[in-house]
């Protein structure tokens, strides 16, 4: 049965309150996972073991993430890459190429200023939150 | 000193559950380093020994393939002390494992029987590092299970009575 915003919003926020250790206030939906909520590498392997837990229902048929498919494992690769970053900046082809990679991100505010710091604003607890209502929703 | 915190297996169910048990000795150094007069097992190692418990039983679920290394130690809740001359038990269970790692759940006990009094509850995350750390390269061979590791398994593997 499809799940609600609401529903899905509160699972994730109990994902990452346990994950990283914040409070729930914190978790709000503009709160970026690194600068924000402190996540770290490792956090994001965990982050995806507890998604995985929290939205199976049937321990038979246990819901998984593929690989890759909600945080992209290969962005260092991809950001060397001459063809996507020039002086500090991402390039056009570098935008598009990050747009195809995380399709659940919000590129608003990247978009203005679109540089190698500025990309890790793009995971989002929404961006959690509409990956997983492309799954449950 | 060989950097080894449980003694023995006394059940390992491959890609599942392993129970691995403790003997606290006076003889240890690392007893008498926290409160000099009032020898404890010190938290640290306990979490060490749940670390060499669930590390081995997640680097046996891919055959001892992956460089398996302690990420995260998710919770650490103590509940009494250890002194010298008991017996503790580590129960792990694997929670998760993917390519990328696992994670684990476990509980450290006085005793065998999972109603025995408890010590600790302790979750922990591994990283396989040569699919993790993107770009960095670390040596061809498999520096975590050293012999002492896979001895452990070895032993519970092939445990009988050793005759005279």
């Amino acid at each position: 049965m499809a799940m609600t915003r609401d529903e899905v919003y509160a699972k994730v926020q109990g994902v990452l309150v346990d994950a990283l250790g914040v409070d729930a206030e914190e978790v709000t939906p503009d709160a970026t996972l690194r600068e924000d909520l402190g996540a770290e590498s490792i956090d994001f392997l965990d982050i995806v073991f507890r998604l995985e837990k929290a939205f199976t229902t049937d321990p038979a048929k246990p819901f998984k993430i593929p690989r890759g498919e909600l945080f992209p494992d290969d962005l260092p690769t991809l950001m060397a890459d001459e063809r996507y970053i020039k002086d500090g900046k991402i390039t056009p082809e570098g935008i598009a190429e990050l747009k195809k990679r995380m399709p659940f991100s919000d590129f608003t505010e990247f978009d203005k200023n679109p540089t190698l710091e500025g990309s890790s604003s793009l995971l989002t607890v929404n961006t959690v939150v509409n990956y997983m209502m492309s799954k449950f929703g | 000193m060989r950097w080894i915190w449980i003694d023995k297996f006394v059940e390992f169910t491959s890609k599942t559950s392993a129970i691995a048990v403790k003997n606290i000795s006076l003889a240890e150094e690392h007893l008498h380093d926290l409160h000099p007069a009032f020898p404890i097992m010190p938290h640290s190692l306990i979490i060490e020994g749940m670390a060499q418990t669930s590390g081995i039983l997640v680097g046996e679920a891919r055959n001892f393939s992956e460089k398996v290394i302690l990420a995260k130690i998710g919770k650490a809740t103590f509940h009494r002390l250890v002194r010298p001359g008991e017996t503790i038990y580590y129960f792990a269970k694997i929670e998760q494992l993917s390519e990328d790692g696992a994670s684990i759940s476990g509980t450290v006990r006085t005793g065998r029987d999972e109603s025995s009094p408890l010590v600790a509850e302790i979750e922990l995350m591994f990283s396989h590092i040569d699919k993790n750390l993107a770009g960095t390269a670390f040596p061809e061979h498999n520096f975590v299970f050293t012999e002492q590791f896979t001895e452990l398994l070895k032993t519970y593997r092939s445990s009988g009575d050793i005759p005279l």
